[in-house]
């Protein structure tokens, strides 16, 4: 199924609906008060795209700089090539060191290679964390709706309910009792487990260190307890400096939930040492490719500057009428929209960078200045030239190609077309339903063009600048 | 440690390693600058063919000396520590770590001397207004950092005991390796005296702040943990109030796994 079918699909969904409306704006109005507390927020977000493309010009250089401090700090780099590479990783870990019982903050990259399934298989527990992770896992492993709140697509009654069901307790009406109420289940498995498992937010090069960033302080915990811990992430989430973290740390906050800080940040480098009662005696990165590689190599290289903060789709106004599931895959939102069809390829998400209307909110409040609507029309003149879409998408976009060609008729059609429209809207000047484009209508009232066309106002307003403006000097 | 300790026995890395770097130095048209470096005289072959329009007069050089070049550009980036864009910051860090701990949901309290710490934790958790739910964390038992062994916590009617917290405790009391003005945030170093799980684990933390230890921002505590460990910390642990969700409908709640309530007791000096 792609983008199309599964949004039309959520657009229909009238508790879904409810439920986005319910968070919408929110994350937004936050993210703008927040970033009113930096002095200069253009120039904090040069620096952090700099910061994150200067990892990226010399990515190899600074993946062995990293790879040499974290050694030295007694953990050791593994390379994942594929998501099957993760899990394998995982498993030979967990084995070697004989663990039964694995608890898992949040890590996006183990979402692509199933990673918690692949521990089940084997015979391990696996226990995710982060609340909205849990709330998914117990629900039967329901993909997340978005990077930040996995779970923000679903209404407290939906997880009352859940709770209900899968602790056996009775149902609890209030989101503090069911807070309470998975903190008592959780604290029981971070108690037992002999191993963690962590994303990684940042790679930094100078230490050898993994930074990770949470509210719950879940990541903390799960890095602190177990004697092995195992921190899982993209080859691309490297950055040079300490310094870099603490610049990039006043951007990550601010842009994904409007806080100045997040609760926890840890900086954990290599085992734990002399004397020490809690850390990890044990501790290994993997870094991953599974598509990272092709993306630097391409004309979307951009993208892996992201620090997945989710602002590009809190912003998005498609991602808030649609929510995260659309997306078909980890990555929702405009980020999704490109990351996907890179790392699952083109032809199985042909319609996804059509996913988007390049309003470029996104590309104006992204943290480190990714260009998303050029870099998803740049993955549409991809799928065009690779014969994606369907016939009639083709043939729609030569006839219109055609006709922008020829200026005279393009300006006919489109006075006849304006026209022709503002007759349809009616008395109430909202188009109901329109022929060829029901996807454009079967959602929502399209509003009818009120006047003439821009070709027209720009020439008619030139007269009017002309007429009343004094002749010029000699 | 031995070979076995860095993944010597994990099937084969090495190979996966070796693709994935040249991979990336294809897609960046730069060379390994060492054979043995890939080791796979194709791939080799193929990174050295690299981007034509890259960078010529280094295509032309030698490879090992063009990435040591690029080696040193990056090492000396590490060695300036450049910081970036930051917020201004008021002469009176004190007075702003104290009002931004409030704004992260914390609360603090200025007292004059150690001496008056116990008695300042005993008023602490005799003030607190707590649910029926949570009624039970008003507990007067505990336990704190070797540094706080020596004071006399059963004048003041409280039970601590001197041990990292084993994950039951209610309270739990700490210093911090610094505090950070610019965002009321905790720091926190590991090792044998300073168990951090004291601090994350119990319902109720309690961190004893000397004002010396408040520093302007995150860059300046990094630069502390260089200056006054030996060697590197395991974790450096940033705290900056309870621990909270917002995963159901976007509604605040405290004491998500960690900590439901953070008070900071400040001291001069």
């Amino acid at each position: 199924m792609h983008f199309k079918a599964r949004a039309h699909e959520r657009l229909n969904d009238a508790q879904l609906q409810r439920n986005l409306a319910r968070i919408q704006g929110k994350f937004v109005q936050k993210r703008r008060e927040a970033l009113t507390e930096l002095d200069d927020v253009d120039a904090t977000r040069d620096a952090g795209r700099d910061i994150r493309q200067r990892a990226l010009d010399n990515l190899d250089v600074w993946l062995e700089m990293f790879e040499r401090n974290a050694a030295a700090r007694g953990a050791t780099v593994l390379w994942a090539e594929t998501p099957a590479d993760i899990n394998r990783l995982v498993l030979e870990i967990a084995f070697r060191h004989g663990v039964k019982s694995i608890i898992k903050s949040k890590s996006m990259v183990s979402e692509e290679s199933a990673l918690d399934h692949a521990i089940e298989a084997a015979g391990l527990t696996v226990v995710e964390t982060d609340l909205g992770e849990y709330i998914l896992q117990i629900n039967g492993y329901e993909p997340p709706s978005h990077i930040i709140g996995p779970a923000l697509h679903k209404s407290k009654e939906e997880v009352s309910e859940l709770f209900a069901r899968q602790h056996g307790t009775p149902r609890k009406d209030d989101i503090a009792a069911l807070c309470l109420e998975a903190r008592g289940v959780l604290r029981r498995h971070y108690l037992a487990a002999d191993m963690g498992i962590s994303g990684g937010n940042f790679f930094v090069a100078e230490t050898g260190s993994v930074v990770l960033v949470t509210n719950e302080g879940n990541a903390t915990l799960a890095t602190t307890l177990p004697k092995v811990h195992v921190a899982i992430s993209g080859i691309e989430k490297v950055v040079p400096t300490l310094e870099d973290v603490a610049t990039l740390m006043r951007l990550l906050p601010r842009s994904a939930t409007g806080q100045s800080i997040s609760n926890y940040v840890d900086v954990l480098s290599g085992t734990k040492g002399e004397g020490e009662f809690h850390g990890a005696e044990h501790m290994y990165f993997i870094v991953v490719d599974s598509g990272r590689t092709e993306v630097l190599a391409s004309e979307v290289r951009e993208a892996l500057r992201c620090i997945r903060c989710g602002a590009c789709m809190n912003h998005c106004p498609v991602y808030q009428n649609v929510g995260g599931h659309s997306y078909g895959w980890v990555y929702p939102g405009p980020i999704g929209a490109i990351l996907t069809p890179m790392y699952v390829g083109l032809d199985k998400a042909r319609d996804l960078p059509s996913a988007s209307t390049l309003c470029n909110q996104c590309g104006v409040v992204c943290p480190v200045r990714i260009p998303l609507p050029d870099l998803q029309r740049k993955l549409r003149e991809k799928a065009f030239e690779r014969r994606l879409g369907t016939p009639g998408e083709r043939f729609a976009l030569k006839a219109w190609s055609w006709l922008a060609r020829r200026p005279a008729l393009y300006g006919l059609a489109a006075r006849v077309g304006v026209r022709v429209l503002r007759i349809m809207g009616g008395r109430r000047r909202m188009i109901h339903r329109l022929p060829f484009g029901h996807g454009w209508t079967d959602g929502r009232d399209m509003p009818a063009p009120r006047g003439r066309t821009f070709r027209e106002l720009h020439r008619q307003r030139a007269r009017e600048a002309r007429a009343t403006q004094p002749v010029p000097p000699r | 440690m031995s070979d076995d300790a860095h993944g010597g026995g994990i099937a084969a890395n090495a190979d996966a390693r070796r693709a994935i770097l040249g991979r990336v130095r294809a897609a960046l048209g730069v060379r390994a600058g060492d054979a043995a470096c890939t080791g796979d005289p194709a791939r080799d072959k193929a990174a050295r063919a690299g981007d034509p329009a890259r960078d010529k007069a280094a295509r032309a050089g030698d490879p090992a000396r063009e990435k040591a070049a690029r080696e040193k550009v990056a090492q000396d980036y590490v060695a300036a520590h450049a910081q970036g864009p930051r917020p201004a910051m008021p002469e009176d860090l004190v007075a702003r770590f104290a009002h931004r701990v409030h704004d992260m949901s914390s609360t603090l309290e200025r007292i004059a001397s150690r001496d008056e710490i116990p008695h300042a934790v005993a008023r602490y958790i005799d003030g607190l207004d707590l649910p029926d739910a949570l009624a039970e964390q008003r507990s007067r038992l505990g336990v704190c950092w070797p540094d706080f062994a020596d004071l006399d916590w059963d004048v003041a009617g409280l039970a601590i005991e001197t041990r990292p917290t084993q994950g039951h405790d209610r309270l739990g009391i700490t210093g911090v390796f610094c505090a950070i003005a610019e965002t009321g945030t905790l720091v926190f170093t590991s090792g044998a005296a300073t168990p951090t799980a004291s601090a994350i684990l119990p319902d109720t933390h309690v961190a004893v702040v000397r004002e010396s230890q408040v520093v302007s921002g995150m860059e300046e505590a990094f630069a502390r943990v260089r200056a006054r460990h030996a060697t590197w910390p395991r974790a450096i642990n940033f705290m900056s109030g309870p621990s909270r969700t917002g995963d159901i409908e976007q509604t605040i709640v405290l004491g998500a796994h960690g900590p439901f309530r953070v008070h900071v007791l400040l001291l001069p000096g």
